[in-house]
């Protein structure tokens, strides 16, 4: 299978992570497919960073697989899996702040899979106005929307087909974090898959194909917006809505 | 960001227009002293690339080094040996000879280094360090603690025409001066690659630039060897300059020298570890004069500047700048 044709983009069978004595996933099974749009939802300290950390290698798996694109990444190392066309936004952004706004931008920019540039420094701008505006900033002396602007637009230069955002909105004024979302909205039109780890249900129903709740480790629900709207009971039993 | 303000570059530009005309107008000022204090200058000048390349270690990538003199002085080993006894190197084959030496080696030691961080990477650079010190302070074949002489300075010619006659003070000036032009502007170059972005993304958060999908380690060894080999171009002009060899010019404390340049300087500014190389070899002559202890002052000069100027000369110069500018654009709105 080469990569072009595989329908997954990641896909990952039961996961078992530890930290120390910590066993923090217990079997944890997720994919993603091409286009497709995944929220992962769960309480604090529930294993869904941990599940997105141990999928890209930064905590590799004391069992389970993980495929990206048909291929087995299993304790591959993060610099490895994340360069085959995955962009990562991490939790608190990640700023350099020694590095300008358009440095931020130019820095990880690279081709799509087919070799295209569908994702370039004139469209990231066209995207994020504001950040047009701040071009000679460095990143320490943007605002909190405006470094989480500045991460995602970084991510998205490097033309990923997955765009992995990890609480991409905490923190953030409403006003902001509907701009966010209206970007991440762009984004999911775009054709590229995404997964989304927030705790903003609302945006999140509205946004995912499919959606994945974890409780301390195991995936106690996986289904669509729709079905989550239809029992409200699994929201307010596993999340607290 | 590492575009260097316009004010600076005309600073800058001002004191390379000094030191090119020093040879021409020098004795006007300091008389029968203008021929020491060019020799002087022509140290300075090599220290100042010295420093420049630690700074790329140091300031843009984030690696401590305690043992960068290794290349320093290796390159002037390299020189003494494979010079021919009684005939004169000639450039063309010699400086890449100890260019490549001081890669390779730098490319060794930076593999198996650059693994460790923080305090553990100063610990096994300086060890590094140590052990060419004594591999060479102990060997018959290097002269032992005494060094070797290089009694024959590299010859450029092409074609039979002697181009430069490096034993001429004058011309051994002004070639160290054109190597601290080209080392400044290769490291301006790097740092404005997106190879010198990823180094100061490194430099900022290892981590976060790994989350973009780079190989850091790659990275930080070939800043390494990079740093090495300009390292290695100080040494052959050191070597070429004193005529000799020997190992304290591989010990730590020129490795700390360099070090205490950067610093006074300001590290990750590249032009301000040129100056502080300048700064600490001036004021050294002047507290030398004074003291044999010169050492307690030159540690008291640092303590101020650490506590006084955190980001070195540089830096406070760079801040200067910043706070005119955004004064001028808040006048302007």
């Amino acid at each position: 299978m080469t990569l072009e044709n595989s329908d997954y983009i990641i896909e990952a069978e039961g996961l078992q992570v530890f930290y120390g004595a910590s066993h923090v996933l217990h079997g944890v099974d997720f994919s993603v497919k091409r286009g497709e749009t995944v929220s992962l939802m769960g309480r604090n300290g529930m294993g869904k960073t941990t599940t997105l950390r141990s999928m890209l290698g930064f905590v590799p798996p004391k069992e389970g697989r993980v495929k990206l694109f048909g291929c087995d990444v299993t304790g591959a190392r993060p610099f490895n899996v994340i360069k085959r066309h995955l962009a990562y936004v991490p939790e608190g952004r990640g700023m350099f702040h020694n590095l300008s706004v358009r440095e931020h931008l130019e820095m990880p920019a690279r081709p799509a899979m087919d070799g295209t540039w569908r994702w370039n420094f004139d469209r990231v701008m066209d995207t994020f106005p504001r950040l047009s505006e701040r071009l000679n900033h460095m990143g320490s002396q943007l605002s909190g929307g405006e470094q989480q602007m500045l991460a995602i637009g970084r991510a998205l230069m490097t033309n990923p087909e997955l765009l992995i955002l990890d609480e991409a909105t905490e923190g953030l004024a409403p006003l902001i974090r509907e701009e966010i979302w209206r970007i991440i909205n762009i984004i999911k039109n775009d054709g590229i898959s995404t997964i989304i780890v927030d705790k903003n249900i609302g945006p999140i129903l509205d946004m995912a194909d499919r959606n994945v709740i974890l409780v301390k480790g195991n995936i106690v629900f996986e289904g669509s917006s729709d079905d989550l709207r239809a029992n409200p009971d699994i929201l307010a039993r596993n999340i607290g809505v | 960001m590492y575009n260097t303000p316009r004010p600076i570059s005309l600073l800058l530009g001002f004191l390379l227009c000094v030191l090119a005309f020093y040879p021409l107008y020098g004795d006007l000022v300091f008389g029968s002293k203008a021929s020491f204090f060019m020799s002087k200058l022509t140290t300075i000048v090599i220290f100042a690339i010295l420093a420049m390349s630690l700074d790329l270690l140091v300031g843009i990538t984030g690696l401590v080094s305690m043992g960068h003199a290794l290349f320093f002085g290796l390159a002037g080993y390299v020189l003494a040996l494979a010079s021919p006894e009684y005939e004169a190197a000639s450039i063309w084959y010699i400086l890449p000879l100890v260019l490549l030496c001081c890669a390779a080696l730098g490319a060794v030691v930076a593999f198996l280094t650059i693994k460790t961080s923080g305090i553990y990477f100063i610990m096994v650079t300086l060890a590094f360090g140590q052990m060419g010190f004594y591999f060479f302070n102990d060997a018959e074949f290097s002269g032992g603690s005494d060094g070797m002489y290089i009694m024959l300075k590299p010859d450029v010619s092409l074609g039979g025409i002697q181009l430069l006659n490096l034993d001429e003070k004058q011309t051994l000036y002004y070639l160290s001066l054109a190597c601290m032009v080209f080392v400044y502007m290769v490291l301006r170059m790097i740092l404005r690659s997106a190879f010198g972005q990823v180094l100061i993304g490194i430099h900022a958060n290892e981590h976060r630039v790994k989350a973009i999908g780079y190989n850091t380690a790659n990275y930080k060894i070939v800043s390494f060897v990079i740093a090495a080999t300009l390292a290695g171009l100080a040494g052959f002009l050191a070597a070429s300059q004193y005529g000799f060899v020997n190992p304290s010019q591989m010990g730590w404390h020129t490795s700390g020298y360099a070090l205490m340049m950067v610093i006074m300087g300001g590290a990750g500014t590249i032009f301000g570890p040129a100056i502080g190389a300048f700064v600490f070899e001036i004021l050294h002559y002047v507290f030398e004069s004074f003291t044999d202890h010169w050492l307690m002052l030159m540690g008291a000069v640092m303590i101020c500047v650490v506590l006084f100027l955190p980001n070195g000369i540089g830096g406070a110069l760079l801040s200067l700048v910043q706070k005119k500018e955004t004064t001028g654009e808040k006048n302007d709105g």
